[in-house]
């Protein structure tokens, strides 16, 4: 492991966005959007990602905070993880983006690491990390789907030639929550469900999200149709500080006594994407909230996973996740 | 290095950190390494996308060469909407005047530029804490900043923390006073994380406290200690 300069690039702090968008425009391929720097540095510090010029988001304060509106809560995509845990709103009426917010990493990635940031953030299989030329860099091997690749925490759902998860813990609840995500470019701006927002590697295998070169990702939009649902996130990770999630979980639950309305589930760790769990909710819908409801629910979560060699491990784990979830939220 | 795949940049680096300081003090010196004059050969790493800029910054070296030539990797004059690189960061409450390139952590300009190695660098990746810092009162990774995001902020270190007459800090002394450090190098972190939490909660739990330093790895294990000491000095210095 290098522990010196990262190689030299141009660094740009615009201060508001219209610049913003434009330097992106203009610096094209050789781009690179920063926000808290979290995910960013390391690659540029392993030299696997060499980009030209960095354009520094911290100084547009309109990417910044929290505001209300009448049909949804808008979070700016640089707002930090530490005020999403902290902020009253969002602890009032959106408790599960509090909840996992605060299970990201630790306390000081948390207070420079930005929301736009942690949905962005590249996958974390070691081997692309560590710069070898699999498919998800542009060749034409994946690594960690061999016989003896160590895919333990790769997934479970989705494989198409690249095995990678996504690392997020708040995507799985901006999903739950039915979030829109707001982008612009130099031709203007564009809205995004939260589940066409993520891509997997059958979309395109070298993004884990729509963003391309030049989009810049403003914020993110949580519909007062949800707002204080009866909630439920747990991660499981080898470790309770700085570990990504083995498998996470995020629900949201509308509930008429002990009747589930409505639900919106959704895992990260699992696939490339945060997978929202349709057959879940197809089972959970309508039926009382009771143990028997949650076993069924919990079996249901795991239909059509095709495991690796070394992740068999995580079936269970979301089953009994998906379980808690529905049984005690 | 983790890289599986070199690329021409790694094998030189690999070059120098084999051989040592030889390449860097030699570029510094201007010698004439490979048969050619030392400009060609700078000009040569960058054609390859080389990094020398480690070198450079290691020594303690200005950025000018020896001939007053800009060094090769770092242009004078930012492009537009570019960054100057000569900055002023309020550190420890002193206005510091320093040469900062675009791609330098804040850790590095402490302890190379302005010789704060109170501030250690334990992995360079986040993943440790040593190298803990408080910008405007909350805790960050300096390994994982850029120096130049925090120009217009206050960074406060370790060696911030002793009062003018050369008395060590409360929470510092709780950590003497409750044996807190064994090898001591995760300790400087672990006092600065200490600080932090006790600016925005002065009568923490326990558990918050274990929660508030869990971003502060200790491979010695003297998590117990620490937490023993981040009590005391919440009970104003009291066991
Ligand atoms: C040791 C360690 C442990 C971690 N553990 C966890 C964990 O447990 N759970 C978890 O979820 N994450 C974890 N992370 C990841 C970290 O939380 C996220 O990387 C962090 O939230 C990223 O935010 P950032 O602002 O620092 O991102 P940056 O590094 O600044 O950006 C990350 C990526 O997103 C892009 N990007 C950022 N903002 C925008 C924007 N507004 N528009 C367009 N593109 C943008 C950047 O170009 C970059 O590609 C960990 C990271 C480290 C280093
Ligand atoms: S899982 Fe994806 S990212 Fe990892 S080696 Fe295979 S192709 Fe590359
Ligand atoms: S050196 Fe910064 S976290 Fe380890
Ligand atoms: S005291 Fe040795 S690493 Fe913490």
């Amino acid at each position: 492991m290098f522990k010196d300069m990262m190689p030299s690039f141009e660094l740009l702090m615009p201060s508001d966005l219209g610049n913003a968008v434009q330097l992106a425009k203009q610096q094209g391929e050789g781009g690179w959007i920063l926000a808290g720097g979290n995910d960013s540095l390391d690659w540029f510090k392993d030299r696997n990602k060499r980009p030209v010029a960095i354009i520094d988001l911290a100084g547009i304060d309109s990417l910044k905070g929290i505001r209300e509106t009448p049909d949804y809560l808008e979070i700016g995509a640089l707002t930090t993880l530490t005020e999403i845990e902290n902020n009253p709103v969002i602890n009032e009426k959106y408790k599960l983006l509090a909840d996992a917010a605060a299970k990201v990493a630790s306390p000081q990635i948390r207070n420079t690491g930005t929301l736009g940031g942690n949905i962005c953030q590249d996958t974390r299989c070691w081997y692309y990390r560590s710069g070898v030329d699999c498919y998800r860099a542009g060749g034409d091997t994946c690594y960690a789907d061999t016989p003896e690749g160590m895919n333990r925490e790769h997934c479970l759902f989705g494989a198409d030639r690249c095995v990678a998860v996504s690392p997020s813990d708040t995507a799985p609840a901006l999903v739950a929550l039915d979030a829109t995500m707001v982008v612009v470019n130099s031709e203007g701006e564009k809205t995004y469900k939260a589940e066409e927002f993520f891509v997997g590697p059958d979309v395109e295998i070298t993004r884990m999200t729509v963003l391309k070169n030049g989009d810049i990702l403003t914020a993110v939009r949580l519909p007062a149709a949800w707002a204080g649902a009866t909630f439920y996130f747990e991660k499981v990770a080898d470790r309770n500080s700085w570990d990504f999630p083995l498998v996470n979980v995020a629900a949201a639950m509308k509930l008429n006594g002990d009747i589930v309305e409505d639900i919106r589930i959704a895992s990260s760790g699992i696939q490339c994407i945060p997978r929202r769990l349709t057959v879940v909710e197809e089972v959970v819908r309508g039926n009382p909230r009771n143990e028997d409801t949650a076993k069924l629910a919990g079996k249901s979560a795991s239909r059509g996973a095709t495991p690796l060699n070394f992740n068999h491990f995580k079936i269970p784990l979301l089953e009994n996740l998906v379980t808690r979830a529905i049984r005690d939220a | 290095m983790s890289g599986k795949k070199p690329t021409k940049d790694i094998v030189l680096n690999s070059g120098s950190d084999a051989a040592g300081t030889d390449i860097a003090t030699e570029i510094l010196a201007g010698i004439n390494r490979f048969g050619a004059s030392r400009r060609d050969f700078i000009k040569g790493i960058i054609a390859t996308g080389a990094s020398v800029s480690a070198g450079f910054m290691l020594y303690g070296c200005s950025q000018e060469s020896p001939q007053g030539q800009q060094a090769a990797n770092a242009p004078a004059t930012p492009a537009p909407g570019g960054v100057e690189r000569l900055v002023s960061i309020n550190v420890n409450g002193e206005v510091r005047r320093v040469d900062v390139l675009p791609n330098e952590t804040l850790a590095m300009t402490l302890r190379y530029k302005l010789g704060l190695t109170g501030t250690k660098l334990g992995c360079d990746r986040g993943e440790c804490g040593a190298c803990t810092v408080l910008i405007d009162d909350v805790a960050v990774y300096s390994c994982t900043t850029l120096t130049h995001t925090v120009r217009k902020r206050n960074v406060l270190t370790i060696e911030g923390l002793v009062g003018p007459d050369g008395a060590l800090h409360p929470v510092q002394q709780a950590f003497v006073d409750e044996l807190g450090p064994q090898c001591g190098f995760c300790t400087p972190g672990q006092v600065m994380s200490t600080v932090a939490l006790l600016k925005v909660n002065p009568k923490p739990t326990r558990e918050e406290a274990r929660r508030a330093l869990s971003g502060n790895l200790c491979r010695c294990g003297a998590y117990d200690n620490y937490l023993n000491s981040v009590m005391r000095a919440s009970a104003g210095g009291q066991a």
